[in-house]
């Protein structure tokens, strides 16, 4: 596919020989070799958790490697550390921007900054990079004021000065509209024509094909392939990105489900502050025993869904959920839970659990009506210490007992505590968002376990998750949340692997994609 | 060598105690020090600040009667700020409570009877969170921080009290003194502990303190209180709305300021003055934090402060010392007692080099989350 790099006369600009890294219980990048050339636009595909922003942190110098040897134009780096990074000449902007917000664009890039400049100095350098690069931004305006797109502009203006010999973008259009990919990439190319290698993060198919020239594929950590973008299709990039295993999860299709426990039908909500995504006409039936998949990029309306589901934002109408047949759109939380109608929201700390309250005290949280934790107003501290350490024994909990403080948990036993809560109060529909996020494999499968021993004994359940395989393994239908509307529900077993491609490819935001994902959608229903 | 803070992986339970005894110890140190820098005898002035009023048993009532209301006011406050509802305001929501007592004594003066003191005790409640309804108003529905609401309406309360005091309420035997009438028996507290000044309202503060405890550790509204004021969007997720809880605790905490009021003004005072306001309502915020927020600390806490109170008064006799040093001690053990908070989450380690290279963005640093890469 491409010629090996070592004929090339120039030493690669940057080259990764078996680096292996490994967290508690994941093991995050295994054996990762690959190389950089000069003045090339490398991407790094791979679906969430692959393992890209491991790879990266280490090429930052911001975690060191357990094994392996990394080069930069040849040379060996070791005991890195940003600093010594950045001396080097690789700059990075990150997905999430660190800016203050109180402070002026040019104050922001001076806090930035390794050597110290005066401001009327730094100000002329940020404008000559500004002009070279066609760039438009105020160095005085106060940075709360700023686009989000401005706000990237200053963390590549804040690396550009360092004139960088490595570029890295760690998933740098997730938050652009389209309008601003195409002027970042502008940049981009120029940067690349003038030497600068690039190495580009991302997980959508389209951009990478756009912009880039070599692809390594990365899949649970390790490298899977290596191709070249622009002579790929979508569809092959898809493939090798999710790999072949993914189809052959078998599960009984013929299973044969109950009588309709939720039935959603016309749910919208209004967006909370601008940042936020309102969820629009919503409708699905989930029947006992079946399980709802909810696919998506996020921030398409994951958590405006399980928000309206759960009674924490206000419904309009009482028939828009329906759960076994009464009208629950009208309840609070607690009303629907005795209904039989528990979530579980994608984040752990401060939603799901309160960190500082002991394990006993966070199954009051949720639990206190259906395990009778309470009553007559008064707590009941003896059952819920029962009922926490029934949770902590038949889910595996790693805790110290029922008076641990959820906060010293580990984030996959928080979420297998979580997780057993609402699991052991036996609910009629169980909501639940990613419920396996930053947990690792063993805790996982135990998770999926508990989840079909629930759908088995006739419960409904509703999984919003970013994770495919997760989505593919448990689902037996499936619809795809987009801006806050929510495609026809299907079973799982008609989605093709285009359309897997083309949900992982993101189509957030960008109306061209939305148009085609819908077109490849009804051509299949046709 | 440098001294390093180290994020505790739990808060520590011993140093919530230690602290505020660290924070009180502190204040006397450095008490005694300023106050000789600025020639007086600063030991002296500590001790008789301190010490006296424990020391001497002729002051033990008047530490009683002072602690009372401290601990009645700083025992809703701590609710409050449990919930993350912060009140400033049991100044006016104290004043407002009196003034409803005085306008029930003054109703009934002429009639006898048991029933009364415990309306004068109702009116001194819903006086109270009368008060309160304006800044839970404005801050469920117009998202109006009650920090601003419920101070700026304490200064109000001030002014009304003395529009009544100077006019429509003066006595007309009072030879001119701005003042009501003064209470008959039905309308006083009975004292509680014969030949001396101890009345009914000391009992009020144990009882008060000893059913919050029981509120808060016992109940689903203080878990509830407790959720919304850790945890809001946990709170939401478990059926707990914020508003109801924000007018909850509002009118729990007004509502005992209220009752505070008036218990004063039916007890000590025995008539309405405009000298009634005595900063209980400032003081007990400060109470409220030295007790942990804890109804039986708050119960300690309340006898420090007043300790600091009547001991105030005997250095004015004894030493001179002006009276505006009881608020130099008081915000003092404030300010230690926050700044030695920092103990409670963190440890302090000795390091001897500085391991950290370079200060990049932290967030990345902090957070090796190798399942959440993306």
């Amino acid at each position: 596919m491409n010629e090996p790099i070592t004929s090339d006369a120039a030493p690669p600009r940057l080259e990764l020989q078996g680096i292996t890294k490994q967290f508690p219980g994941v093991l995050a990048n295994d054996r990762v070799t690959f190389a950089v050339k000069p003045g090339e636009i490398h991407a790094l595909l791979g679906e969430n958790g692959a393992g890209k922003s491991t790879l990266v942190k280490m090429i930052y110098g911001i975690m060191a490697p357990d094994s392996g040897a990394m080069r930069f134009d040849g040379e060996v780096m070791e005991n890195t550390s940003p600093r010594a990074a950045r001396r080097r000449g690789i700059g990075m902007v990150f997905q999430h921007f660190s800016l203050f917000e109180a402070l002026s664009v040019l104050e922001n890039i001076a806090l930035g900054l390794d050597e110290k400049l005066s401001h009327q100095r730094l100000e002329a350098r940020i404008r000559e990079v500004l002009d070279q690069y066609g760039l438009t931004l105020d160095p005085h305006r106060i940075v709360s004021t700023l686009s989000v797109g401005e706000r990237q502009r200053i963390e590549i203006v804040r690396a550009l000065l360092l004139n960088p010999r490595l570029l890295i973008m760690d998933e740098p259009t997730s938050v652009l509209t389209p309008q601003e990919v195409e002027a970042l990439f502008e940049v981009l190319r120029q940067l690349a024509a003038e030497g600068c290698s690039i190495l580009y993060i991302s997980h959508k198919l389209d951009e990478i094909k756009a912009l880039c020239q070599t692809a390594t594929i990365l899949r649970g950590g390790q490298v899977v392939g290596e191709c070249d973008p622009r002579q790929e299709t979508k569809r092959s990039m898809a493939e090798k990105m999710i790999g072949a295993g993914l189809r052959d999860v078998d599960k009984d299709r013929n299973r044969s489900f109950g009588e309709p426990r939720l039935v959603v039908k016309g749910l919208s909500t209004r967006a909370e502050d601008e940042f936020g995504v309102a969820i629009t006409d919503i409708g699905f039936t989930v029947r006992a025993g079946e399980f709802f998949g909810v696919a998506g990029v996020a921030g398409n309306g994951q958590n405006a869904l399980v928000e309206a589901l759960s009674g924490e934002v206000a419904g309009t109408s009482a028939e828009a959920i329906m759960l076994n047949g009464e009208p629950i759109g009208l309840l609070s939380p607690s009303a629907r839970r005795r209904a039989g109608l528990c979530t579980v929201p994608e984040e752990r700390n401060g939603h799901a659990a309160i960190s500082d309250f002991t394990l006993s005290d966070n199954t009051v949280l949720t639990a206190r009506d259906r395990m009778h934790l309470a009553g007559g107003g008064l707590l009941r501290p003896a059952a819920a210490r029962d009922y926490a350490a029934r949770v902590i024994g038949e889910f595996s909990v790693k805790a110290l007992g029922p008076g641990a403080v959820a906060g010293a948990l580990s984030g996959g036993n928080l979420q297998k505590f979580i997780m057993g809560r609402e699991i052991l109060q036996r609910p009629d529909v169980l909501v639940v968002s990613q419920p396996t996020w930053g947990v690792d494999a063993g805790a996982a499968a135990a998770i999926h376990r508990a989840l079909v021993e629930l759908a088995a004994a006739g419960s409904a359940v509703v999984l919003i998750s970013q994770d495919l395989d997760e989505l593919l393994a448990l689902s037996d239908t499936l619809a795809v949340i987009n801006l806050g509307r929510l495609s026809d529900p299907r079973p799982v077993s008609e989605f093709s692997i285009e359309e897997i491609g083309l949900l992982m490819g993101g189509v957030h935001g960008d109306p061209e994609a939305t148009r085609e994902m819908t077109e490849v959608l009804h051509a299949h229903q046709a | 060598m440098l001294i390093k803070l180290e994020k505790r992986p739990t808060p520590s339970r011993r140093m919530l105690y230690i602290t505020p005894v660290l924070a009180v110890i502190v204040t006397m140190a450095l008490g005694a020090i300023i106050f000789s820098l600025i020639g007086f005898d600063g030991l002296r002035a500590v001790r008789e600040i301190f010490l006296t009023p424990l020391l001497n048993p002729l002051k033990w009532q008047d530490l009683a009667v002072k602690a009372s209301p401290l601990i009645i006011i700083a025992v809703g406050l701590s609710i409050g700020y449990r919930g993350n509802v912060w009140n400033i305001g049991a100044e006016g929501q104290y004043v407002l409570g009196g003034l409803a007592a005085t306008g029930v004594a003054l109703w009934t003066h002429q009639m006898s009877g048991p029933w009364i003191l415990p309306l004068m005790g109702l009116a001194g409640i819903l006086g109270g969170m009368a008060w309160a309804v304006i800044p839970a108003f404005l801050r469920t529905r117009y998202k109006v921080n009650e920090i601003l609401t419920t101070l700026m309406l304490t200064y109000v309360s001030v002014y009304l009290l003395n529009f009544l005091v100077f006019g429509p309420w003066k006595s007309p035997t009072s030879f001119g003194q701005p003042q009501t009438v003064r209470f008959s028996a039905d309308q006083s507290l009975p004292d509680i502990i014969p030949g001396t000044i101890v009345h009914g309202g000391t009992l009020v503060a144990v009882v008060v303190a000893v059913l919050a405890w029981f509120v808060m550790s016992r109940t689903i509204f203080g878990y509830q209180v407790k959720t919304v004021g850790t945890a809001p969007a946990a709170a939401r997720y478990g059926g707990f709305s914020g508003n109801r809880t924000i007018w909850l605790v509002l009118m729990t905490s007004a509502g005992l300021a209220g009752l505070a009021g008036m218990l004063e003004v039916s007890g000590p005072y025995g008539r309405m003055v405009p000298q009634f306001p005595v900063n209980y309502g400032f003081t007990a915020i400060i109470v409220a934090f030295l007790g942990r927020l804890h109804p039986i600390g708050i119960v300690f806490a309340g006898l420090v402060l007043s300790i600091v109170v009547v001991g105030g008064e005997v250095a004015q006799t004894t030493i001179g010392l002006p009276f505006p040093a009881v608020g130099i001690f008081q915000s003092m053990m404030l300010f230690f007692l926050l700044a030695s908070d920092v103990l409670v989450r963190y440890r302090v380690r000795r390091v001897n080099t500085s391991p950290p290279a370079a200060p990049a963005p932290a967030r990345t640093e902090a957070a090796p989350d190798a399942g959440a890469a993306s």
